[in-house]
């Protein structure tokens, strides 16, 4: 067990297990969604109140799920990267950061969407949820933004993780925002008591978060070959194996 | 299918929402792509312009 945790943290070995599991998340993920869509697009009933508009839900919700998934997995690397000073971790938090703000955005997006023809409103100033999630995204921006102003590569690990451990405090405000204060924003959806959603509503709702899920690990494995490649430009193995890609092409 | 499309009258909500969506999930993966190669062509050049220059500086000895 201890071994295969120690070779995992071995770039050379890490970059070539990324590089084979990323397009089984992606083949997975791709096929999860098609189901996803036909379940949430096709199966699911309309909503009794916000008729066919609902739907969007089965983008919206993965969407804001994994900007905050994405957010408290960079604030754990950097946690992990400062105390037990593993550069790997640095790496994952820095191959996650565009990939969350890139959901955070289209959590807002969707959202805006979706509230105009239920709220009537794109966008409400001053709402918990809506102002918490807009923290978020300026979160990530104001995260790579630091490091890619910090030249040294250890100096940007360590100044964007305190930055990202900080920031951890907005992903739980996003959370409770609909409870702690008034929004227009709904409740919960999925473990809320009080209105149980059907199954046929429900099932494709998971199964859209767990497909997204696993486009955000392809996508994460993708952009952490990139990083390690980076990270390590001057070791031994990377020369061999450009060397062997050459010598194969 | 025309009902279908036509989303209860939201059809223009519904579809821009999940058409940005996948295109911005499409970049994602595209743009990590794109990086990966090319750090790896850089990092390739750079390997072949070490080798010339180490090349070059056994010529020089061995003049």
């Amino acid at each position: 067990m201890w071994k295969f945790f120690h070779q995992l943290a071995s770039p050379p070995h890490f970059y070539r297990l990324a590089g084979l599991l990323a397009p089984w998340f992606l083949g997975l993920s791709l096929v999860g969604m098609l189901v996803g869509l036909y379940g949430g697009l096709v199966l699911a009933p309309p909503d009794y109140q916000q008729g066919d508009a609902f739907r969007i839900i089965y983008v919206h919700v993965p969407s804001a799920y994994l900007s905050l998934m994405a957010y408290t997995m960079m604030a754990v690397a950097s946690i992990i990267g400062l105390v037990w000073r593993m550069k790997l971790a640095h790496a994952v938090a820095a191959a996650a950061a565009p990939i969350g703000a890139s959901f955070t955005f289209l959590a807002l997006a969707t959202g805006s969407i979706w509230g105009r023809p239920m709220w009537g409103t794109w966008w409400e100033w001053g709402d918990p949820r809506m102002m918490t999630e807009l923290i978020l995204l300026f979160l990530y921006l104001g995260y790579m933004a630091l490091r890619s102003a910090i030249e040294d590569r250890n100096k940007a690990d360590r100044a964007s993780a305190v930055l990202a451990i900080v920031g951890v405090v907005n992903v739980v405000l996003v959370h409770y925002s609909v409870e702690w204060w008034s929004s227009l924003h709904q409740g919960q959806t999925i473990m809320n008591e009080n209105a149980r959603m059907p199954t046929s509503m429900l099932a494709p709702l998971l199964i859209m978060i767990f497909a997204f899920t696993l486009f955000f690990g392809a996508a994460l494995l993708q952009r952490l070959r990139a990083e390690v490649l980076e990270r390590e430009h001057s070791a031994r193995w990377v020369g061999r194996m450009l060397a062997e890609e050459q010598a194969n092409a | 299918m025309l009902e279908f499309l036509a989303m209860g009258g939201y059809a223009a909500y519904v579809w821009t929402a999940f058409g940005l969506t996948f295109a911005v999930l499409w970049l994602n993966w595209w743009s990590g792509r794109r990086r990966h190669l090319r750090v790896k062509a850089r990092l390739a050049r750079q390997g072949q312009d070490e080798t010339l220059h180490r090349g070059a500086t056994i010529k020089e000895v061995n003049a």
